[in-house]
């Protein structure tokens, strides 16, 4: 049964799985040292030049699995040692070029970079190029090839990583918005996000088996595209046999939100979403001046484990989603008070193996507390459906939604360079840092064109078929 | 008086929303607000088939939705 897209995923929940084992059975001092060379035996290197580099790499893993570098504020981390300096000299001639007499690419050179040796071969002089591409596009033997890091190139946008004075790659903390887009671009598995496993044990553990407190499992809707070995109800018993009270669905946060942003929208006329804690602090870095455009409503998962607080004071609410940024939000002031720790889906296959949980052969249990449109929040397009929804309940019939939708974070600056010059089509910003939206987070099991379909399908079956419907069954 | 209703996805299938929609006029129409705490629960571990469970201050029920209003009159109204 196919678990995860990468090896490199494997790797770190091979990592992930070893420590929690450990933390479970009070074990991981006396084991921690022998983990690396448990995951890699033997003497022959199957990924690096030598084993103890592998054994090495393993060791910065069962680090990040324990929390990481506290000194670094960031969650998302490079693994120096596991970089592999990728070369990023930027647009190069390769020996393809034939020395033609077209010269297309000297041509189209709006720089003048471009020149040719003594034996025709052509030449770019990096001083004058801009890395505009436009040489590359046009040559007809696809001599010309751009040099660029993976890592950076996920990062195109934002623009947080650069490279170290030893060439390993940098990530700035202040520019850095933790979508992780990084971390699943790295081919070498050098970008990783601190793992809050420890915490979230040490939470079920200390409950004593909900009884000192009810311990709570938010679930995002990206779950129901998750597991695809598994069923769903099975996932969910997986989940309570770890040592949850329960499992509620972070969807029904999603329903409270569009019914609450779209009050919001009607009186403030323009508005962005505030879901995406990565699209949150993108605004805040980069477009100080709208920080007032982006809705006050907390996410649906601080919105449904305020609600859980307020009516279970003793509880403790433990996020489990596709997501690192959340890993931040969880930790900032306005959130801190009702989230209490933040898993990803992989984490949580680690904590299922931990505990040698078999969960296909479970009993399905129960899931449903949202409605269709709280569900859809998952993938790009659906907040935009839920708030045009939202608003039509309302009933207002002087307002109509006109949401943008933004699928990644390169459509979301656009958005906002549209909303500072006063130019934006539309008066609702759903902004979504991940391109699909939260099924493509950097802390899912499994991608692909399969998501979005599950994700839609499982919100279709939803109980309450409103938004309107869906709130009023809280007291 | 603490009046808790069970909204866990299990009781949601068998009608807590109509439960609670119910109890929430009950307590209006008889302008009881002040008097009954009222609130949700996401799971009060006492899953029965067809039923949703509900706590009044510490004792447990477990009702369809078309029995709320006898509920209301015999554990509420009757015992303010």
């Amino acid at each position: 049964m196919r678990k995860f897209d990468t090896k490199i995923q494997y790797l770190q929940y091979r990592a992930m799985t070893e420590v929690s084992r450990a933390a479970w059975n009070n074990t991981l001092q006396e084991e921690i040292l022998d983990i690396p060379r448990r995951i890699v035996p033997g003497n022959i290197p199957t990924m690096r030049c030598c084993v103890y580099k592998e054994r090495a790499i393993l060791a910065e893993r069962v680090k990040l699995a324990m929390g990481g570098d506290k000194s670094n504020p960031n969650v998302i981390e490079v693994i120096k040692i596991a970089c592999d300096e990728c070369p990023a000299s930027g647009y190069e001639v390769t020996d393809s070029c034939r020395g033609c007499l077209a010269h297309r690419c000297q041509e189209v050179c709006k720089k003048d970079a471009i020149t040719f040796d003594s034996k025709q071969k052509a030449q770019i002089d990096k001083t004058k190029c801009i890395d505009c591409g436009l040489c590359a596009k046009v040559c007809p033997y696809n001599a010309i090839q751009n040099h660029t890091r993976p890592c950076e190139n996920a990062c195109s946008t934002v623009k947080a990583i650069s490279m170290d004075e030893s060439m390993a790659a940098d990530i700035d903390g202040d520019k850095c918005i933790a979508c992780g887009a990084c971390i699943y671009q790295c081919p070498f598995g050098a970008i990783m996000s601190k793992s809050y496993l420890l915490e979230a044990i040490d939470i079920i553990k200390s409950s004593q088996n909900n009884t000192k407190y009810r311990v709570y499992a938010i679930v995002a809707p990206a779950i129901s595209s998750q597991f695809k070995y598994a069923k769903l109800g099975q996932v969910i018993s997986g989940i309570k046999a770890l040592g949850f009270h329960t499992v509620v669905e972070a969807a029904l946060g999603a329903d409270m939100v569009a019914a609450s942003e779209a009050k919001e929208l009607i009186k403030k006329g323009i508005l962005t979403s505030s879901c995406c804690p990565a699209f949150v602090d993108y605004v805040h870095k980069n477009f100080p001046k709208l920080v007032d455009y982006v809705s006050h409503n907390l996410s649906p998962m601080a919105t449904i484990a305020k609600y859980i607080k307020e009516n279970d004071p003793t509880a403790k609410n433990i996020f489990i989603g596709p997501c690192t940024a959340k890993k931040v939000e969880f930790q900032k002031p306005e959130v801190a008070p009702y989230i209490d720790c933040v898993l990803t889906f992989e984490e949580l296959q680690a904590l299922f193996d931990s505990k040698e949980l078999d969960i296909v052969n479970m009993e399905e249990d129960l899931l449903d507390n949202a409605s269709y449109f709280g569900r859809i929040f998952a993938r790009s397009g659906g907040l935009s459906d839920a708030i045009v929804q939202g608003v039509k309940e309302i009933g207002n019939a002087d307002f109509v939604a006109e949401p943008v939708p933004c699928n990644g974070i390169a459509e979301c600056r656009r958005a906002l360079l549209m909303l500072s010059r006063n130019a934006l089509k539309g008066n609702f910003i759903e902004g979504m840092a991940c391109e699909g939206g939260c099924i493509s987070g950097a802390g899912i099991l499994t991608r692909g064109d399969k998501n979005k379909a599950d994700v839609d399908k499982h919100s279709k079956i939803a109980q309450e078929k409103t938004i309107t419907e869906s709130v009023s069954q809280l007291p | 008086m603490k009046l808790v209703v069970c909204v866990g996805s299990s009781c949601h299938l068998r009608g807590s929303r109509q439960v609670v929609e119910r109890l929430r006029k009950l307590i209006e129409e008889n302008k009881l607000e002040d008097s009954i705490e009222f609130s949700g629960i996401f799971c009060l571990n006492r899953c029965q088939a067809d039923r949703v469970s509900v706590k009044l201050d510490g004792k447990y029920f477990s009702l369809l939705p078309e029995e709320v209003d006898s509920f209301f009159q015999d554990e509420i109204m009757s015992k303010k």
